[in-house]
């Protein structure tokens, strides 16, 4: 049934939107894991899947945005709003550093906040560049492409202009969130206050046009069609073919506990994504994204069987060890006590890998010597 | 064929060609599946045979579990739910408590009512036919399925006579077939460490057997992700397909997926997902002789049982509505999964899915689907 989209791809031959819809529309998941694994053998036919050691902070839950699928913000003006101040940050990079190393730009902070009003351009630059003097050995993975636009706002700048004096200041590279389904139709219904479509691209394009690297996303499972998911592929592959910027995909789905979309019925079918849609969905994406290394597993959102199983269906890397994360496990995910880097390298040997220690640019580094602990939700 | 060129890299073209024509997998081909790391692939061979057997069909059965009793004396490591004779929190439910739980489920749909328990040394062997026979009196029409092999022993001990007077007075109660739990893994080596007080692996199959010859279907299990190596897992597959040959009483494989938390090997990891995938697929492809595989997501949870229906199963064990053992182990929230999200998960794999009774005789609307009206 798929033989002809096969045969396109064991002959390394880019595959079209419609072979994607058919891919789509084909069960036959097996099949899918042996296409999609047969790339990224030619892509990285090492048995190794790499992960890094990594910190998410949220340096403020303080957001007027309101998109309806996140559980996270708060309003400006609640008593439960904060930013974090800067010495408190340093003392979550100095746990981070403790277990990363020395090697420069080894350890990767992935530092998010909300679209907080009260936060310029000159808050950003001071806080990424004491982090810059202070932690060599840190990798500013930071921001996204949303809060960049923000901050461009407020700040009353170009994109361009943001994006080159944040770089200045020592943001490094910037992660791909806020790209939900790059369809404006989509995002009018889950997050209708959020960049469009075009303006996550622009961020992205310009980002790479002044040297930086940056990742790509994909949330689906909430409104979307698989149409829809297939064009947000689209843009994402006719970006890289203009700009080759992007080092790696991920994709998760929607996790609706305490979201307001997730609470509203007229919006949501009330079905949350399947570890059965998530396997299919990194195939066809690895099969379609056929410019883009690596790809991500999401083992937050999958939990540890099916982001294993991943490693079987396209995906070359485990992702960071999150000692800390708070957007997705607000939303109801439980998976996040389940790791440490003891279970992901058992996970990756047991899946036929050699488990390896990379950075944010994806060369390797020296594995920790002491092993951090599980992955927890900040109190603060 | 990209997908045969895709096999072929991996070394697996012969037995490819064995699955296609049929052919019976030997040991060795069992090890080579085993040491394979590629699953899609197993899956891929794996869904050769299962396609063959069942179609796009995807079987389910609407069950009751009742479990007897909890008190145990087989004290096996692996086990969350027993409690030790004399220890007070041990139960027995008497034969009418059981026939309660059994009207209590009245007006559920169900066809099947799946009963095991402990191995409880104080209760005679009348307790065992007066349960059966309260349970087919309490709901006739209902398929009673019950005792593994090891109650089985255990029940033939106190009556002191053969097993296959003891089939024919079960019967007689109303036991139409046995669950296929107890069977662990075929290894003195493993059961002498977990759980060494139980029948043996010959036991197991002879009173399998019996129970097959006595008019008695059964399945079968195996018991993974503990301390078995690959050598006993193939023996145990080899053994239980040497026995169907023979008697052709089994109707389906159930691979079990260890769960370690509160068990006195609680300190192990527990199978991951490749492996509870892998044990789906390698199971379909020695057991040739075997018609379903099924996947239990109490254990496997249902995203890997969604996934596994590519893998070779056929059949997923999901509208439990009372089972005690494993909620011993679980959060009980995992364990509830509504008829319509259940069903939903079968269609959006691709396959189709067909109510059946115990002997997989199609149900209710599968059957009227199957008769074209």
């Amino acid at each position: 049934m798929i033989e002809d989209i096969a045969e396109k791809v064991y002959a390394g031959e880019r595959i079209g939107v419609d072979d994607a819809r058919r891919l789509y529309a084909h069960p036959n998941l097996a099949e899918l894991g042996m296409l999609a694994h047969w790339v990224r053998l030619q892509r990285h036919p090492e048995p190794i899947v790499t992960y890094n050691i990594g910190r998410n902070i949220n340096y403020t839950n303080v957001c007027w945005v309101k998109c309806d699928f996140c559980a996270f913000y708060r309003k400006p003006g609640s008593d439960e709003g904060y930013v974090l101040p800067n010495e408190q940050i340093f003392a979550k990079i100095d746990e981070l550093v403790a277990f990363g190393g020395e090697e420069p730009k080894s350890c990767e902070i992935l530092m998010q906040g909300g679209l907080n009003p009260k936060l310029r351009l000159d808050y950003y630059e001071d806080l990424l560049s004491s982090i810059r003097e202070r932690y060599p050995q840190v990798q500013a993975h930071c921001l996204s492409a949303t809060e960049i636009i923000y901050i461009a706002h407020l700040s009353k700048l170009s994109l361009e202009e943001t994006i080159r004096r944040l770089h200045e200041a020592g943001l490094d590279s910037i992660p791909g969130a806020g790209a939900e389904i790059l369809v404006d139709a989509v995002r009018d219904i889950i997050g209708f206050r959020k960049d469009r479509t075009q303006e996550w691209l622009d961020v992205h394009r310009i980002a790479h046009a002044l040297g930086m690297r940056t990742t790509a996303t994909m949330m689906y499972g909430h409104v979307e069609t698989i149409d829809q998911r297939i064009e947000h592929l689209q843009l994402l592959r006719d970006l890289q073919d203009e700009k080759g910027g992007f080092t790696a995909f991920i994709t998760w789905n929607f996790q609706p506990d305490h979201t307001d979309l997730g609470a509203d019925g007229k919006r949501w079918n009330g079905a949350k994504a399947t570890g059965f849609d998530h396997l299919r969905t990194v195939a066809i994406a690895r099969l379609f994204l056929d410019n883009i290394d690596h790809f991500q597993a999401s083992w937050v959102t999958q939990g540890p069987k099916i982001a294993q199983v991943s490693l079987r269906y396209g995906i070359d890397d485990f992702g960071s060890t999150m000692l800390e994360e708070n957007v997705v496990s607000a939303a109801g995910t439980s998976h996040l006590g389940e790791m440490t880097l003891d279970t992901m390298e058992r996970l990756i040997r047991d899946a036929g890998f050699e488990p390896k220690r990379r950075d944010t640019r994806y060369r390797r580094v020296g594995a920790p010597t002491i092993h951090p602990p599980q992955s927890e939700v900040a109190l603060s | 064929m990209v997908f045969d060129a895709i096999i072929e890299r991996a070394g697996l073209a012969d037995i490819h060609d064995k699955v296609r024509s049929g052919e019976r997998l030997s040991t060795d081909d069992g090890l080579r599946l085993y040491a394979s790391d590629d699953l899609p692939i197993l899956g891929y061979l794996a869904n050769i045979v299962r396609e063959r057997l069942s179609a796009d069909a995807t079987y389910y059965v609407r069950n009751q579990h009742i479990n007897y009793t909890n008190v145990c004396n087989k004290l096996c490591k692996f086990c969350s739910f027993y409690v030790k004779p004399k220890d007070e929190r041990g139960y027995v439910l008497d034969p009418e408590q059981v026939a309660q739980r059994v009207r209590d489920y009245a007006e559920m749909p169900i066809t099947e009512i799946h009963m095991v328990g402990g191995v409880n040394p104080k209760l005679p062997y009348n307790y065992y036919i007066d349960v059966l026979s309260a349970m087919k009196e309490a709901r006739p029409e209902a398929h009673l399925k019950a005792f593994t092999m090891i109650e089985v022993a255990q029940i033939q001990r106190i009556a002191n006579k053969p097993l296959e007077e003891v089939f024919a007075d079960m019967k007689a109660a109303g036991l139409e077939s046995l669950p296929g739990g107890g069977a662990e893994v075929f290894s003195d080596r493993v059961q002498g460490d977990l759980f060494w007080t139980k029948a043996d692996s010959e036991d197991w199959l002879h009173i399998a057997a019996t129970a097959h010859r006595s008019g008695l279907p059964s399945n079968a299990t195996m018991l993974y992700g503990h301390i078995e190596n690959t050598e006993e897992k193939v023996y145990h597959l080899t053994r239980l397909r040497e026995v169907q040959d023979e008697t052709n009483g089994f109707l389906a494989y159930i691979p079990l997926s260890f769960h370690p938390e509160r068990t006195e090997l609680e300190d192990l990891p527990g199978p991951t997902g490749c492996l509870d995938l892998k044990e789906i697929a390698v199971g379909r492809l020695m057991l040739d002789n075997f018609p379903h595989v099924k996947t239990f997501w109490i254990m496997n949870t249902i995203e890997i049982s969604q996934t596994a229906l590519w893998y070779g199963a056929d059949d997923i064990d999901g509208t439990v509505m009372d089972y005690e053992i494993t909620r011993r182990s679980f959060d009980e929230t995992e364990q509830r999964l509504s008829q319509r999200e259940f069903l939903d998960r079968i269609v959006e794999a691709g396959r189709r899915p067909v109510e059946r009774d115990s002997l997989y005789n199609l149900v209710g609307d599968s059957a009227l689907a199957a008769a074209g009206g």
